[in-house]
């Protein structure tokens, strides 16, 4: 390991000038400013940890989306359209749009009008306390396992580019966080995330525009593609009829029904790091807007991620390689592309942006996973099973704390996945087991009244069980694909696919099946909750141009156009 | 919007597009009068000059309007 990464310190991507670190130094500056501006504003419970539930619709849905944004989303998903081609913009638009729509629509009143703090505070309401356990620590535990990957992926990356030594990344961007995080809760967070998406945008978007300028406009980058790699790689759903047809080996029913229906309906629904973001809206006007304005700008960000790394396949003059390949043999990874691609066409000043964009949406995650597990942590573990009577000013204090301990066990983790990096790929996998039962205990919880408590806990136990059974039954018997993802050519996405499937409709299954022969809650005690024994508010009061639905159709049909679009 | 505090989070937006412009078109005024050994793909194009210059009019009307004291956000 050691020898490698000397290896890659030695070949870094690009020289930064003078007026790039003041670029950089400078977004440092900044975002520790509004988090020292923001400290005043951050005296009770509700300031910290739901920024007082005051955001406009925009505010909530551009750090909604940019809490996203983080991790290795940038560099992955480019370096994945490199591999898969045009296929890894399902992950942007039938793997996000409808999930973020039906948040909107269909589950954020029940979210807003209970009150909750956070998802596993729904749970407590609607199924009780062992649901909300179950799903807390969980949460919590993997939460702070994944900012810590993040953070270790971040620190590689820009050692990768930079040359900058790992130690001095991971503590100068944890330090940061924790910083900004701890003084002003949540609302620093959201202000960061917003920043950070703007600058995202302003550093990545030069690319794809330089990008098409070089290729000769998109029938010319496609006519690339078709000679260094195949005309497959251009076409988003015209290859998904045979698994063995498409570079991802999948199946269109694996991308509809594992990615689409159940996967980033899990994820986009259900993840309380996303969640979050949402809750703290002004009103439930807002609270429904601000995943569609999210999903409005989802839809258009495979334009800064996905289309540079169609881009690199059409013109980069080396041919880049898996992660180990190229460590082994000395070459560039498919991770690298949208770097390189920032080295081809940004001169000075412009690379800095470019880096800025992507250390500021590896920021915007970190933040995102450790304001959640602050949240969750603090109402969720500490006051309902640790001490249940503290006073608010108390909670306040804890949350600041747990942000730093937050942070100091990502740090811890970040050194643990360097040292053994094949956790990397359990934790991912451990995470995806909790998201997918997840959706289906919530969305029977808000849908069905007659969901009893009994039968929410069992469903998301046996959900969770049979998830982590099916990922185990393929790691000891490979052969076992052929019955997980219905195929023996399968791939791991495939596989992650059909696995998310079959453990959200056994949870779906036992809830049911619990719920029916145990006794449900009354129609009093499920008011807020349920869908039948709620009153949701009416939006004749406003005009067409302001009410959810009509923007919801708007970004549905343009859903729909890129789809057909890029067929 | 500016819910808690009396700075909206477009001003902070504004001054960071604004100084990144500014930089950015700095560089590429520099990179004109002494053009590199080494050019980037499309130098020809000079995207640090009207890239820069689209971020630091950006920053510049959004820290105009939203400056503090003016009550907008």
């Amino acid at each position: 390991m050691t020898a490698s990464l000397a290896l890659l310190n030695t070949q870094r991507l690009v020289h930064l000038s003078q007026i790039d670190l003041i670029i950089i130094v400078f977004y440092f500056a900044l975002v520790l400013a509004i988090g020292f501006y923001l400290r005043k504003q951050a005296n009770t419970g509700e300031d910290f940890f739901m920024a007082g539930r005051e955001m406009t619709a925009w505010i909530a849905g551009l750090s909604f989306l940019s809490a996203n944004l983080g991790s290795l989303e940038l560099m992955g998903w480019a370096g994945a359209s490199y591999q898969y081609g045009i296929l890894a913009a399902h992950w942007y638009w039938i793997g996000a749009i409808p999930a973020m729509l039906f948040l909107a629509l269909v589950m954020m009143p029940f979210y807003y009008i209970c009150k909750t703090h956070s998802v596993p505070g729904y749970l407590k309401l609607r199924f009780g306390e062992p649901s909300r356990a179950l799903s807390s620590i969980s949460f919590a535990f993997m939460t702070v396992l994944m900012s810590g990957i993040n953070m270790y992926s971040m620190a590689l990356v820009l050692k990768i580019i930079l040359g900058w030594d790992i130690n001095f990344s991971i503590m100068v961007s944890s330090i940061t966080v924790a910083i900004y995080v701890a003084l002003g809760g949540l609302r620093s967070a959201i202000f960061n995330e917003v920043l950070q998406f703007i600058l995202i945008w302003a550093g990545a978007l030069l690319i794809p525009i330089l990008g098409l300028l070089e290729a000769g406009g998109w029938s010319g980058l496609k006519a690339r593609i078709a000679t260094n790699a195949s005309a497959e790689y251009t076409h988003l759903w015209g290859t998904l009829g045979k698994f063995t047809d498409n570079p991802m080996g999948i199946h269109w029913t694996g991308i509809v029904f594992g990615l689409g229906a159940i996967i980033s309906m899990g994820y986009w629904t259900t993840d309380f790091l996303v969640v979050q973001r949402v809750l703290s809206a002004k009103d439930l006007r807002a609270a429904k807007m601000a995943p569609i304005i999210g999903a409005g700008f989802k839809m258009l960000v495979p334009f800064i991620v996905i289309l540079p790394g169609l881009l690199g396949l059409a013109l980069l003059p080396m041919k880049l390689m898996p992660e180990a390949q190229a460590i082994a043999t000395g070459g560039h990874s498919y991770n690298e592309v949208l770097p390189l691609m920032l080295a081809r066409y940004c001169g000075p000043g412009l690379l800095g942006l470019g880096i800025t964009a992507l250390i500021a949406g590896f920021m915007s995650g970190m933040a995102g996973n450790v304001s959640a597990f602050t949240t969750v942590w603090t109402y969720d573990i500490y006051r309902a099973f640790i001490k249940k009577d503290g006073s608010d000013h108390h909670y306040v204090n804890m949350g600041r704390w747990s942000t730093i301990a937050g942070v100091a066990i990502s740090i811890g983790t970040a050194y643990l996945v360097m040292d053994f990096k094949s956790i990397m790929d359990y934790v991912q996998a451990l995470f995806s087991f909790f998201i997918a039962p997840l959706f289906g205990t919530v969305l029977l919880g808000m849908l069905w009244k007659r969901a009893s408590s009994a039968g929410g806990f069992w469903g998301l136990l046996a959900g969770t069980g049979s998830s982590v059974g099916m990922w185990a039954w393929v790691k000891v018997d490979p052969a076992a694909l052929r019955y997980v993802a219905l195929s023996p050519h399968a791939r791991d996405m495939a596989e992650n696919m059909y696995r998310a499937l079959w453990s959200c409709l056994i949870c779906a299954f036992v809830t049911v099946a619990v719920s029916l022969v145990t006794k449900p809650k009354s129609d009093a005690e499920l008011k807020g909750l349920v869908y039948g024994v709620t009153d949701i508010p009416s939006e004749t009061y406003v005009s067409v141009l302001h009410r959810p639905w009509f923007w919801a159709v708007v970004v549905g049909a343009g859903f729909v156009v890129l789809n057909i679009l890029f067929w | 919007m500016k819910p808690g505090g009396s700075i909206s989070i477009w001003f902070f937006i504004g001054i960071s597009l604004l100084v990144n412009g500014l930089l950015i078109f700095g560089a590429g005024i520099y990179e004109l009068l002494h053009p590199p050994q080494m050019p980037v793909v499309l130098f020809h194009l000079h995207a640090s000059l009207w890239w820069g210059g689209i971020l630091a009019a950006l920053g510049a009307g959004y820290s105009i309007y939203f400056a503090p004291g003016k009550g907008r956000g």
